[in-house]
């Protein structure tokens, strides 16, 4: 008599259920914003470019020569969010802005919380609001705010 | 390079939502159309099929795919895709011809964006680190595009208005137009903002549908008998990922893309521009280099309806069959992709 087949069984995650290293740039960024810093990256002509890319946009040449920064800077140009989407970070109306953070040369992309439109303007200064628990990621950012 | 004959082109209307009906039932219409209109039978007799679509938009892996079931791709045929708008797909088709692979081909492209949150999805577009994450809409981002565009004094709202209007009157004589009619730059700018500086019109809307073109070389067409416009020239350029290492109130690879294409060779009659944003246009037309005695968007453009990775192949079509109906001599297209104008396709067509 044989014994009842044994039925295999594994649990499986649907998912990619593997890490990725972010390499010696992108990975040196998204660290110092564990830390709370923001380091920017000097490109080929010697303009600051934050967040830092590893290579130069124009000429493509590998980029290493990093800048400490404050979390301090200037709006350059805004977009005024009335009805947040389910996706986004912010559940009351906020502004999309590039930000020129201070020492730096080409702005970034982040979020103002100014509470109103009309407290935004092209040129006003604006400071980091770090989020409560940093991991390593942009949203370690939590937005910016008024300075 | 071989001069590249543009032989059919047929597009579906744009509508809001397509209800019950899979994108294998928005392109099957269109490439039966686009065959039919040449007198071919099926995809089997051309060389080579290339289609242009998203994943994003159906949410699966490989999702183009299921495409080819529109084409009876039974024996086997040969094909490929760009997960881009069909502009791209014919660049594909154009590269082909010119190193002697192949004397025809066919092309399409389709998107089925009512089922998600486009200008969401479309986030996904964007660097995985720095953007991805923040989910920077692609409305957000035209958004700041436009303020940096007024402050800098090259733009004015009413400008924008005014290109809303144009392309909502145009729209009137285009059958497969989406939004259309009569409206004042006035009316529109009594408008609330929707995404300030952005108001809802000067956003293109999300769109539903299908295109589809043949091409072969100009000596296949003649053999056709059927009449065809010329594809005189074509090229793309891309700019940085990085939003702020670009000049966002210019458009320097449209400006280089129409220098390779030759634009500015001959007088442009007619211009179909994919300005998904009404002051996108102004700023593609400066790059092409157009004087006000070019008629853009004649079809109305993409703020009368967007199809989503098929609308760019699209504006070359409406050039190509203006002038197959002898409506002008000489024209000029653009296919844009990805946030703010970052990629853009340019195409010289001419009569035969």
């Amino acid at each position: 008599m044989s014994a009842q087949a044994e039925v295999l069984q594994q649990a499986f995650t649907l998912g990619f259920t593997y890490t990725r290293t972010t390499g010696l740039v992108v990975g040196r960024f998204l660290t110092a914003l564990r830390d709370r810093k923001i380091v920017g990256i000097k490109g080929s002509d010697g303009k600051v470019i934050v967040p830092p890319m590893e290579y130069d946009p124009v000429t493509a040449e590998a980029l290493s020569e990093f800048v400490d920064l404050p979390d301090t800077g200037v709006v350059k140009t805004w977009a005024w969010v009335k009805h947040p989407r389910g996706k986004h970070h912010l559940d009351k109306p906020f502004a999309w802005a590039q930000i020129q953070i201070d020492g730096s040369d080409i702005p970034m992309i982040h979020m103002v919380d100014a509470g109103d439109e009309s407290k935004m303007s092209t040129g006003m200064k604006v400071k980091v609001r770090w989020a409560e628990e940093t991991k390593g990621f942009i949203t370690d950012i939590a937005c910016f705010e008024p300075a | 390079m071989r001069d590249i004959a543009i032989v059919s082109f047929v597009q579906s209307d744009c509508v809001r939502d397509a209800g019950a009906r899979n994108e294998v039932e928005l392109i099957m219409p269109v490439v039966r159309k686009v065959l039919d209109n040449v007198g071919l039978e099926s995809a089997q007799n051309v060389d080579f099929t290339c289609s242009g679509s998203c994943d994003y938009l159906q949410g699966a892996a490989f999702a183009f795919v299921l495409g080819v079931d529109a084409l009876g791709a039974v024996p086997p045929i040969k094909e490929s895709h760009v997960e881009m708008d069909a502009a791209w797909a014919l660049y594909e088709a154009v590269l082909k011809i010119q190193s002697g692979q192949a004397e025809s081909a066919l092309l399409y492209g389709f998107g089925k964006s009512s089922p998600g949150e486009l200008p969401i999805v479309l986030s996904q577009q964007l660097d995985p680190y720095y953007l991805a994450p923040l989910w920077l809409d692609t409305v957000s981002s035209a958004a700041l595009q436009a303020r940096a565009m007024l402050d800098s004094g090259e733009i004015t709202e009413r400008e924008m208005a005014e290109v809303v209007a144009r392309s909502r009157k145009n729209a009137k004589s285009n059958p497969h137009a989406q939004l259309k009619g009569d409206v004042s730059a006035d009316e529109l700018l009594n408008e609330p903002t929707y995404l300030s500086p952005l108001r809802k019109h000067d956003c293109c809307p999300v769109s539903d549908g299908a295109c589809a073109m043949v091409i072969a070389t100009v000596e296949q067409a003649k053999k056709w008998g059927k009449p065809y416009a010329v594809l005189k020239g074509i090229d793309h350029r891309i700019e940085s990922a990085h939003f702020g290492a670009r000049d966002l109130t210019k458009s320097p690879s449209t400006e280089a893309a129409a220098k390779a294409a030759g634009v500015a060779n001959g007088p442009i009659d007619i211009a179909e521009i994919y300005a998904p944003f009404s002051h996108q246009e102004i700023i593609l037309k400066k790059a092409l280099g157009l004087g006000d005695d070019t008629v853009i968007n004649p079809s109305g453009g993409v703020l009368a309806g967007n199809l989503m990775m098929a609308s760019g192949l699209s504006r070359i079509g409406e050039v190509a069959m203006r002038i197959i109906n002898g409506e002008c001599k000489r024209g000029v297209a653009h296919a844009t992709s990805g946030h703010a104008l970052q990629q853009n396709l340019v195409a010289v067509l001419e009569g035969a």
